[in-house]
């Protein structure tokens, strides 16, 4: 093909690495120089160690660091674990498939949203004592039990595994809908081998490349996560990136330097889960090579299938339970423990919400449909031109794209404020897309590129060898072949778009308003139904995305069976 | 409040308004300077960034923002924020890159230390603008010295006053008869009835208020507090408010292991029956719970025998808004005798005003004393004296100790 | 190697693929237009990346050399849409999201413009085939023979200049296939194509009549 005689980058990649690269470096630059205790602007002007003496003087540090690492390592394995357990045990069934049209829909709740209904399900006032009290209990008032916030941050971990099984069991959905994945199956039950046995040792090695950038994004995000740590994490002290934020903004400006020595530490902390995690993995490996040539066929594995059957069953009834009890909410006037349910409706609070958040609504819609449109046409540009030019995998350029995933946001904004700020461009729609493009784009590279590799190329060939030109080829046949992906990676784009909340807060300077900052903002009240109702909104714009990508390819393909397979 | 009274309000209020000719000469509101003020500020768009976590304040902004529309042409934009913090370092990251104009901020509600902040670091408006709005006449300068002087810092007209607070608790009847009228009943309470009371953990304003209640009623030199602490015996003044604490610790709820987080989570514990005291920093605030449904109509009002702390909140301008004129029209109109009753009105908000009732004309007078606050709400006379705040500087000194102790064991 | 006419023919001239240094294989040969010429060789002997290099997607880790000149044309440096190169897989490859007719329409020439002789021609050419009636079918729920012929007719008509079959009857059952192989040699006998046949069965081989050249015994 002629693209191979020159051998420069493609438009789009430099395009990519410049929309990324800039805003990651500007945005390290202006944390690490404050940290080594640079900030002109309030007088500190000389390099020092003087922000990491004050780090190292806060009380509860090493305890704040230790819980971000534990909480959030712990919280990914024990997503994961649950995850392959199940997958193990029930790939291809019936049940499967159920639960699968169960979990991907929770992909599109908000984190905080999530933090919020499990916090009311399982607070001693919360709706699972309700149910039990006082009849079975005794209680007529709630007891005094530490279960939210308690310091060993269980709740926190537990919070996390609720929101990242939904996240971790899509991406292996997708990668076990690879082709043939179906013929090893029967291959292992032909050779004997028990369903477990089989996935974890034939199918697992093949699809796990596929999930391990997933699950380290998950670590780093478990790891420096904010809003759910504040809602369900401990307090006494809180982990480090809650502090981190405290510091951010506290008015004693100093402790700005602080806060940035501080990020550089977050970022230590969730490099040192990660290489953790990597070191596991190893182990892991080496342990499972040790057995696959054993010959040990596992064919009593009923009783680990249903262990992991029951984990994920109560994973989703976990969320199904807070996200009903979150609708709920949205409509109670009065809720008091110990009733089970509103003493008092409000519906006029409902409908009010919906008038007054309505230009939020837009902004957030505008947003998440220009940056999911964009990454995704991005993404697929960068997809198209490498594939065309032979090139589909440049390690350098992945480990690019996937920067602004693995490390913790608040480390970069207060310097990509700064950049917007120079250029003029803050508080307006394109900084606000810019800077949430910066996150979005990695999710849409994520979600789209096996989707794309995984296409037979063969298709391709034939419809050039009948002379078909490339964009007809990219219109008429890639693109019809990969709706499905297609706008699955919209959906998911759009829904991490609607949950940026500090880049659109910074970047936005107020003037962008969201129906994320609205009910970030509306939550600090902790008026229940109203945060409540904000969730809600928030949740809206993901599902209907996901809805969507669902429904479009099954009515404009019903009369077309082999694209009724999933081809995720 | 019914439509009705909203709607006499809105007459007496336009009213009310300054028409040229029609006061006296020296009626500031007809001055030259205030009606160029007025002219530069018809058209004008002003962001006002203001805590967005209250439903009720969010409904007040927002009628307030369509009276100054109507009658000035000012369009008035309330950026819900969730920490006020967060606006001053945007005003910071400004200043940083060199942005002397067209800020995105042009009106931020404040008070204590993100003010000290922002006049220490040269972040706002000119000194003395808010003695010049029309309606700083009425300000109770005299009794309610909180108006100029914000956490002991001197305002100097950076700040124009809006609301009074005062720290109040609540209490639900039904399960209390008596609630504690001393720091000592508060902490013999707790002691009989292990798990039912607690603060929220600082550095939360309320926490930290606590801290500060109990400071200001067990320090021996009172003086040491109005001084940056720096010269003071930190460790020495602040010995019996530890000792107090680490007694009052035990009996907390959750053993003090977790804390409510603001003062709505407390207001939500309440209505559980999780806790049998929430903290308030607004006298009318059960009352607006009660009709808003969040508290239960047993929930009342009190406050400690020998006065609680007390402080003004206000609005201030960031030194680089463009829209300074319009600014200033908003911040008047939140001054004037009709927005400040509305304002006061348990059941719209609840916030007592910053103005001299007493010295207003007859018309005005009478809106504030025909108010019904309602049985949850104590009237001005039950509130009890206001002490004084600490300088701002004994803010973190406390969140740090208090961190130190109790929140990273 | 038989005399060809160059200017009708397809012409490997010194061809050669390697992989890593490794020789895969080396041909130099001419098919006349009208002519199948076989390739035998076990799998891995590098056939179906000859077929590659002479439609042009031959894959980057590949070394090539060589020219190919098709109908008077050096083709070896145009893009695979200019060279006007029918192929044929191992399986049909219709695309899954189209109807049998749409398959074909897409194949047709843009230069013929009038739709309603784009739907003649794809009509006609499913007719040829026995599959009138077929047009507005999803092409999942016809038989692998079925598939196989609409394939054929895809391929011819975008008018190509030679015809390439990577193995395309290996998928269909024995009684169906020795009547689609004869309707794809009749199809390309009669527009005078070139034919260059990769396969591994000698019954195909012997069915194109034409030369055969043996990878393993290169």
């Amino acid at each position: 093909m002629t693209g191979r005689r020159h051998s420069f980058p493609e438009i789009p990649t430099l395009l990519v690495a410049l929309l990324l690269a800039g805003p990651v470096l500007a945005g390290l630059a202006g944390t690490v120089l404050p940290a080594f205790g640079y900030l002109p602007v309030l007088g500190y002007d000389r390099i020092s160690l003087e922000p990491f003496r004050e780090l190292l003087a806060a009380p509860g540090l090493a305890r704040s660091a230790l819980l971000s690492f534990g909480t959030g390592l712990v919280a990914s394995l024990l997503s994961l674990a649950i995850v392959l357990v199940f997958a193990a045990g029930w790939a291809g069934t019936a049940t499967f498939q159920r639960l699968s049209r169960f979990l991907s829909p929770l992909l599109s709740v908000p984190h905080a949203a999530a933090a919020i209904g499990l916090a009311f399900l399982i607070a001693p006032s919360g709706f699972l004592v309700r149910a039990l009290s006082p009849w079975a209990t005794g209680w007529t008032r709630p007891p005094d039990l530490l279960i939210l916030n308690d310091p060993l941050g269980l709740s926190l971990t537990f919070g996390l595994v609720a929101k990242e099984v939904p996240f971790l069991f899509l991406m292996t959905l997708a990668a076990l809908s690879r082709p043939h994945i179906r013929d090893f199956y029967r291959a292992g039950a032909s050779l004997g081998y028990g369903r477990m046995a089989t996935f974890f040792k034939i199918v697992l090695p093949q699809i796990y490349p596929l999930i391990r950038l997933p699950v380290l994004a998950v670590i780093a995000y478990a790891t420096s996560v904010v809003d759910v740590a504040v809602i369900l994490g401990p307090t006494t002290p809180a982990p480090l990136a809650p502090r981190l934020v405290g510091w951010m903004s506290d008015p004693d400006l100093s402790r700005r330097l602080t806060a940035s020595a501080g990020a550089l530490l977050q970022l230590g902390v969730t490099s040192a889960a990660l290489l953790v995690y990597l070191i596991l993995e190893r182990l892991a490996l080496s342990g499972l090579r040790g057995r696959l040539a054993s010959g040990h066929r596992h064919r009593h594995d009923g009783a680990a299938r249903h262990a992991g059957l029951a984990l994920m069953v109560a994973v989703i009834t976990v969320m199904m339970l807070s996200l009903l009890l979150l609708g709920l909410w949205s409509m109670a006037r009065s809720w008091w423990f110990p009733a089970l349910l509103p003493q008092r409706w409000d519906l006029m609070r409902l409908a009010d919400t919906f008038t007054m958040g309505a230009p939020a609504l837009w902004a957030t819609l505008a947003l998440a449909v220009t940056t999911a449109g964009l990454a995704t046409a991005l993404t697929l540009w960068l997809l198209d031109a490498r594939s065309h030019n032979n090139r589909p995998s440049g390690r350098r350029l992945k480990a690019l794209v996937f920067l602004p995933l693995l490390l913790p946001q608040i480390g970069f904004l207060f310097g990509l404020q700064m950049l917007f700020l120079l250029a003029g461009m803050s508080g307006s729609f394109p900084a606000v897309l810019l800077a949430q493009l910066v996150f979005v784009f990695p999710y849409a590279v994520l979600s789209l590129s096996d989707s794309w590799a995984r296409l037979d190329p063969r298709y391709t060939k034939a419809a050039a060898s009948i002379g078909a030109s490339r964009a007809r080829i990219f219109w008429q046949v890639r693109l019809p072949l990969l709706l499905r992906p297609v706008l699955t990676t919209l959906a998911v784009a759009a829904a991490v778009s609607v949950g940026q909340y500090l880049p659109t807060l910074m970047i936005g300077a107020g003037r962008i308003v969201t129906v994320t900052t609205e009910s970030v903002a509306l939550a600090s009240g902790g008026n229940r139904p109203v945060a409540a109702l904000y969730a809600l909104l928030q949740l809206l714009i993901p599902l209907t995305g996901f809805v969507l990508a669902a429904l479009i390819p099954a009515v404009l393909y019903r009369n077309r069976a082999a694209m009724r397979l999933e081809r995720g | 409040m019914t439509r009705r009274f909203a709607a006499t309000l809105g007459l007496l209020g336009t009213l009310l308004l300054p028409l040229p000719g029609t006061a006296q000469e020296t009626d500031p509101a007809t001055s030259q300077e205030w009606q160029s003020v007025l002219e530069e500020a018809r058209g004008q768009t002003v962001y006002f960034h203001a805590w967005g976590g209250e439903p009720r304040i969010n409904a007040y902004i927002g009628w307030a923002a369509r009276e100054v529309e109507r009658d000035f042409g000012v369009r008035v934009i309330h950026v819900k924020v969730s920490d006020t913090a967060t606006v001053v370092s945007q005003v910071l990251a400004e200043k940083s890159v060199g942005k002397a104009s067209g800020g995105a901020v042009d009106l931020i509600w404040i008070n204590g230390e993100n003010f000290a902040a922002m006049k220490e670091q040269g972040l706002l408006a000119e000194q003395g603008w808010a003695e010049t709005l029309p309606n700083w006449r009425y300000v109770d300068v005299e009794n309610k010295p909180t108006v100029s002087v914000d956490f002991t810092v001197p305002t100097d007209g950076q700040e124009s006053p809006w609301g009074m607070a005062k720290l109040v608790f609540m209490y639900d009847s039904a399960r209390l008869d008596t609630p504690p009228a001393t720091l000592q009943a508060l902490l013999d309470h707790a002691k009989a009835h292990p798990g039912r009371f607690s603060y929220p953990q600082p550095p939360n304003f309320y926490g930290t208020t606590f801290l500060k209640q109990v400071l200001v009623s067990t320090v021996e030199d009172k003086a040491a507090l109005s001084r940056p602490v720096d010269d003071a015996d930190f460790e020495a003044l602040t010995a019996p408010l530890f000792a107090y604490l680490d007694d009052l610790h035990g009996s907390l709820w959750r053993q003090g292991e977790a804390f409510p987080q603001n003062a709505s989570h407390m207001r939500q514990l309440l209505a559980d029956g999780e806790l049998d005291i929430a903290f308030s920093f607004n006298p009318g605030d059960a009352a607006g719970a009660i009709a808003n449904g969040e508290l239960p109509p047993s929930v009342r009002t009190f406050v400690l025998d020998g006065g609680t702390i007390g402080n003004t909140h206000f609005v201030a301008i960031p030194f680089n808004s463009s829209n300074k004129a319009g600014a200033k029209v908003f911040a008047d109109f939140l001054l004037t005798p009709m927005a400040q009753t509305r304002k006061q009105d348990p059941e719209i908000w609840g916030d007592p005003t910053v103005l001299n009732v007493a010295a207003l004309p007859a018309n005005e007078k009478a809106l504030f004393e025909a108010l019904d606050l309602g049985p949850a709400t104590l009237s001005p006379e039950d509130l009890g004296p206001v002490l004084p705040e600490p300088h701002p500087s004994w803010v973190a000194a406390l969140e740090d100790a208090w961190l130190q102790r109790y929140g990273a064991e | 190697m038989q005399a060809c006419d160059a200017r009708t023919g397809l012409v490997l001239e010194n061809v050669a693929i390697r992989l890593g240094g490794r020789l895969l294989l080396q041909v130099d040969c001419r098919i006349d237009a009208g002519s199948v010429l076989t390739i035998m060789g076990e799998s891995g002997s590098g056939k179906s990346s000859l077929l590659d290099f002479i439609a042009g997607f031959l894959r980057p880790d590949f070394q090539a050399s060589g020219r190919v000149h098709l109908k008077g044309r050096d083709l070896t440096d145009l893009p695979a849409q200019e060279r006007h190169v029918g192929l044929m897989f191992q399986t049909p490859l219709l695309f899954p999201h189209m109807s049998v007719l749409q398959n074909l329409l897409f194949a047709i020439p843009p230069g013929i413009r009038q739709r309603s002789l784009r739907r003649d021609m794809a009509e006609q050419a499913l007719a040829d085939v026995g599959l009138a009636g077929f047009a507005n079918r999803d092409p999942a729920t016809l038989s692998g023979g079925q598939q196989t012929r609409v394939a054929l007719m895809r391929t011819l008509l975008a008018d190509p200049h030679a015809l390439l079959l990577d193995e395309p009857f290996s998928s269909l059952d024995r009684t169906r296939r020795a009547d689609i192989r004869a309707q794809v040699f009749e199809a390309a006998r009669r527009k005078s194509l070139p034919v260059l046949l990769v396969t591994h069965d000698e019954e195909d081989a012997e069915a194109a009549g034409g030369e055969v050249f043996r990878l393993d015994q290169a």
